[in-house]
């Protein structure tokens, strides 16, 4: 049926039609911040495995590989993992969080212009 | 007695299992189901945390800045988001959330081209001989879905990899669970079961014969039509070949029947007689259109619809002065970053206006609104959603139609 055999994992990662645009003010920068991403996500999805792993010792210790794709977590089971995902992007990208909460703090002291202001009259 | 109260604060995506697997689902592996997750999960971050952070930076720096250097107030959602393009809170959020969409379509891709020879022999028994689809194999593409692939998606609705290829197709069906952070519920259907539901609460005496959906793509928006009212020929019509040949093996994997599937220009439906619909339906369609195509749909729609019969268009709200010019530059977002082109320019219209061009009477416009359906138990609710605006994201639509007068 098919002519030549496909490679999924080329494929996969296709561009897709229509120039890519690029946001931060160093592109290599976001290339990098793409692979991080990635890499975030590849971390979670271990971690999920892992997790299934630790939960089917705890139902029954019968951990194969069928076993484990064959896993459906209980909505609480679903929820705590959720939780887990949801810390760990929070983890993650805690500086935008700071840079967040820096913008709506104001205008703020470096501690070296505390320093001075410590010392006055010293 | 801690996990218990970990899981009552738990207010995200549920777990990627929950998705309804018909008969040509793909298989999904265990890490696949976790890439998922953790794609919805971002998605979720990124409008829960993220994008309110992008108003406070407008409101503290790109603002002031605007009005401070050019003594004015911005005169339009492309200054806005021009500005907003040079700050550092709108160019990370953008940054990643362009990094998840590519992402979940390499995800998605994977999944499905890896077993996409599978995928096809099952799509080919299903549909082999069946009346119920029709493709015309020497279909051009419009330059509506030619020019660039939609929403980042490789080879948009309509490439084949090989001939009888359907990995397109299960891509795009595997990974809304992604996009939407589960908003769409089981089988993607949320938005279609809203509108069947709106139109028997509004419209109780309408009791459709025959239903044509616009560029209905692989049937998600139409099939909880067809199963509301089991007794209508239901046709979906559409550019893509993949879309159309899974979408018929895909409702007919979940029972439904009543659904043809045909491969066509939605602008120019000659097959069809005049007055031979009582209702045509487009669900987050228009804006994958153009100013060209649009009135044609718009009068042949009307030239369709039998006397009583309804056009429903489901679709994000449009930019109107109510709405302010950030929210629109946001709101833009998907047309410049995620290949949504037309999303703009469709947005600021007069649909009003259009529908009337075409010959719609003023007094039998109908606007409305509707939020996807899910189950609740296990899905979230666009509905009580209120803490969060995912800008041109939320399963919440408004509708634009007209009644033809009897």
């Amino acid at each position: 049926m098919m002519a030549e055999k496909l490679d999924p994992l080329a494929l996969a990662g296709a561009k897709a039609k229509g120039k890519r645009p690029w946001f931060l003010d160093n592109t290599d920068a976001e290339r990098v911040l793409n692979i991080t991403l990635v890499l975030m996500q590849e971390v979670a999805v271990m971690r999920e495995r892992l997790d299934t792993i630790e939960r089917l010792l705890e139902r029954d210790g019968n951990i194969t590989r069928e076993a484990i794709e064959a896993f459906e977590p209980s909505k609480q089971e679903a929820d705590e993992r959720g939780l887990w995902q949801q810390e760990f992007i929070a983890r993650c990208l805690r500086i935008l969080q700071q840079d967040r909460e820096a913008l709506t703090e104001g205008k703020e002291a470096s501690s070296e212009e505390v320093a001075e202001e410590f010392a006055e009259g010293g | 007695m801690a996990q218990k109260d970990k899981s009552a604060v738990y207010d995200g995506p549920p777990d990627y299992r929950v998705v309804g697997r018909h008969g040509v689902y793909p298989e999904v592996s265990h890490d696949e189901a976790a890439r998922f997750n953790f794609l919805a999960q971002m998605n979720r971050y990124l409008s829960k945390q993220l994008m309110p952070g992008v108003a406070e930076a407008f409101e503290a720096r790109v603002r002031p800045a605007f009005e401070a250097a050019e003594g004015r107030e911005f005169a339009n959602r492309h200054e806005v988001r021009k500005a907003l393009a040079k700050d550092p809170a709108w160019q990370w959020w953008s940054a990643l959330r362009r990094a998840t969409m590519e992402s979940r379509q390499q995800a998605g891709r994977w999944t499905t081209i890896r077993q996409a020879e599978e995928l096809a022999d099952k799509v080919r028994e299903l549909t082999e001989g069946d009346d119920r689809l029709e493709l015309d194999p020497c279909f051009e593409q419009p330059r509506s879905t030619a020019a660039i692939d939609h929403h980042c998606m490789p080879g948009s609705y309509y490439t084949e990899l090989f001939p009888g290829d359907v990995s397109g197709a299960a891509n795009y069906d595997i990974g809304i669970f992604a996009t939407t952070g589960g908003m769409l519920g089981r089988f993607n259907d949320g938005g279609g079961v809203a509108v069947a539901q709106w139109v028997k609460q509004n419209l109780p005496d309408f009791a459709p014969k025959r239903i044509l959906d616009l560029g209905c793509g692989l049937g998600h928006n139409v099939l909880p039509i067809a199963a509301a009212f089991p007794d209508a020929e239901v046709i979906g019509i559409d550019a893509g070949a993949p879309m159309l040949r899974y979408g018929l093996a895909r409702a007919k994997s979940m029972g439904i029947e009543n659904v043809r599937f045909i491969q066509g220009d939605v602008s120019r439906l000659d097959r069809f007689e005049d007055e031979s619909f009582d209702w045509i339906q487009s669900t987050m369609f228009l804006h994958e259109t153009s100013y060209k195509l649009m009135p044609m749909i718009f009068r042949e729609t009307r030239r369709l619809l039998r006397p009583g019969g309804i056009v429903l268009h489901v679709e994000q709200p449009q930019y109107t002065e109510d709405m302010s010019l950030f929210e629109q530059a946001m709101r833009d977002w998907d047309a410049f970053y995620n290949n949504e082109p037309f999303w703009t320019k469709m947005h600021e219209i007069d649909l009003d206006q259009w529908m009337e061009d075409a010959g719609f009477g003023h007094n039998t416009l109908i606007h409305g609104g509707v939020a996807a359906v899910v189950d609740p138990e296990v899905f979230p609710e666009a509905a009580k959603d209120e803490g969060q605006e995912d800008y041109g994201r939320k399963a919440a639509w408004h509708v634009i139609g007209a009644r033809k007068a009897a």
